[in-house]
């Protein structure tokens, strides 16, 4: 077994694991945080995706005890003194989620994009979001969503 | 599924690294980035006894420029390496290869060093590293070498690095001052793996060109084109020398068919990809 240390969401966490535990699990089933979702296990669907010092990564393919000393955030982490964040607002806004299956990883996945590429066109925003699989095939409204966050959270000129 | 059980160490320095390499004698897997190693451990294809961890050893992640020569630490990470200004004034080519590696996501975690030591056929950097002609740095306990690709890379997922050794750096080439690049492939899905990609670089000194190509996706090891970098070598970047490299490229090839495509389909790919790279590379190149 093996301590690990973390600060998840601002908040310093800790916990005992096998060095075999994906940082997923140890989120979901250790920390008790499940809005990130756990897919398929091999970092093709992108549904575990959350922020690792800031950059977004696969909690299915790193190992909770990689974590010790890391900052993540998930998706529990993006709204402020009870507001949502205004990629979340977004996603209300333009239909951004049906099943919401995918919502975590896709949140995570185009805070970075917005992060990286600030204004980043449709096509760029496809390409990035290919990075997370959403099979209610509800694409649209996701591309929607992230461009409408893009201009809101855009530094004013 | 969830990873079978495994004795885990993360040494802070590359001997201690070699010494468990010694003493699990190939019964340990070596960590980089893990987004190969960590799905096949998920599948339980990979029951190593021991993880090998690099990433709490500092000194193996760095882009340093070196007499002519760009050298990256083997935990370099994709991500670093995609936004380094390094890496896009002397290896445009690697940082175009690298926005096809996965997705970003991926790219925060994977490494150039695990890539390369993964030696997948498919993959973008095993072909960078063939077209440019970078070598790779190899540390075990009888001490350092250094391995051009086509010592290294022996089949399909398979390097000659012996079990107690460690891929610790990679170097290339500077690409020259108005070299052009690109970098094709053809993927059914953007952040798929590559169903054939081809590397090309140009340049011109005076009247004479020099043409770096190097496909990944056809055959078990990355493919360096030298028949097709000489037609344009001594006919110029015109259309129809591109035209006959393309051809030359089909015909070089020796691909094998999988669930993903033939073996006729890729040996067209890889003239089509060809054609597509060269016109691209002589389109970016000055001078």
């Amino acid at each position: 077994m093996a301590d690990v240390r973390l600060t998840v969401n601002g908040v310093p966490r800790e916990g005992r694991c096998e060095p075999r535990k994906l940082l997923v699990d140890f989120l979901r089933e250790d920390l008790e945080l499940t809005g990130t979702h756990v897919g398929c296990e091999h970092g093709i669907c992108g549904a575990c995706t959350v922020l690792v010092n800031g950059e977004a990564a696969r909690a299915c393919l790193m190992l909770a005890v990689q974590a010790d000393g890391a900052e993540i955030t998930t998706v529990e982490g993006l709204m402020k003194d009870g507001k949502l964040h205004p990629l979340q607002e977004a996603f209300r806004e333009h239909h951004g989620l049906q099943c919401g299956f995918c919502t975590p990883g896709m949140l995570l996945t185009a805070l970075d994009l917005l992060r990286t590429n600030p204004a980043p066109s449709e096509d760029e925003v496809r390409e990035g979001l290919s990075a997370v699989l959403c099979r209610c095939t509800g694409y649209h409204g996701i591309v929607k969503a992230v461009r409408a966050a893009a201009a809101t959270l855009a530094p004013p000129r | 599924m969830k990873p079978p059980k495994f004795e885990y160490h993360a040494p802070s320095t590359l001997d201690e690294v070699i010494a468990l390499l010694v003493r699990y004698d190939g019964d340990a897997k070596v960590l980089a980035g893990g987004q190969s190693l960590v799905p096949l451990l998920n599948f339980r294809l990979a029951r190593p006894a021991a993880l090998v961890d690099l990433n709490r050893i500092k000194s193996l992640a760095y882009i340093q420029e070196h007499d002519g020569h760009v050298r990256f630490g083997a935990m370099t990470r994709q991500r670093t390496i995609e936004f380094s200004p390094v890496v896009a004034r002397r290896l445009p080519l690697l940082r175009e290869a690298t926005r096809w590696v996965g997705h970003l996501p991926i790219r925060s975690r994977g490494t150039i060093g695990g890539s390369i030591a993964h030696a997948d056929p498919s993959a973008e950097y095993p072909a960078v590293l063939t077209a440019l002609g970078g070598e790779v740095v190899a540390r075990g306990p009888k001490g350092e070498r250094t391995l051009p690709p086509a010592d290294l890379f022996e089949t399909y997922l398979t390097t000659t690095l012996a079990a107690d050794e460690v891929l610790t750096e990679v170097r290339l080439p500077a690409m020259p001052e108005g070299a052009g690049w690109a970098f094709e492939e053809f993927a059914r899905r953007r952040g798929d793996f590559a169903i054939v990609g081809v590397a090309a670089a140009v340049w011109r000194d005076g009247s004479r060109v020099t043409a770096r190509l190097a496909t990944a996706g056809v055959g078990p090891v990355p493919t360096r084109l030298r028949a097709c970098e000489e037609i344009v070598e001594r006919d110029g970047l015109t259309d129809a020398a591109i035209d006959a490299a393309a051809r030359r490229a089909s015909e070089l090839v020796e691909p094998d068919a999988d669930i993903h495509a033939s073996a006729d389909y890729r040996r067209h790919l890889a003239g089509v990809l060809t054609a597509r790279a060269l016109t691209r590379a002589r389109e970016t190149a000055r001078g």
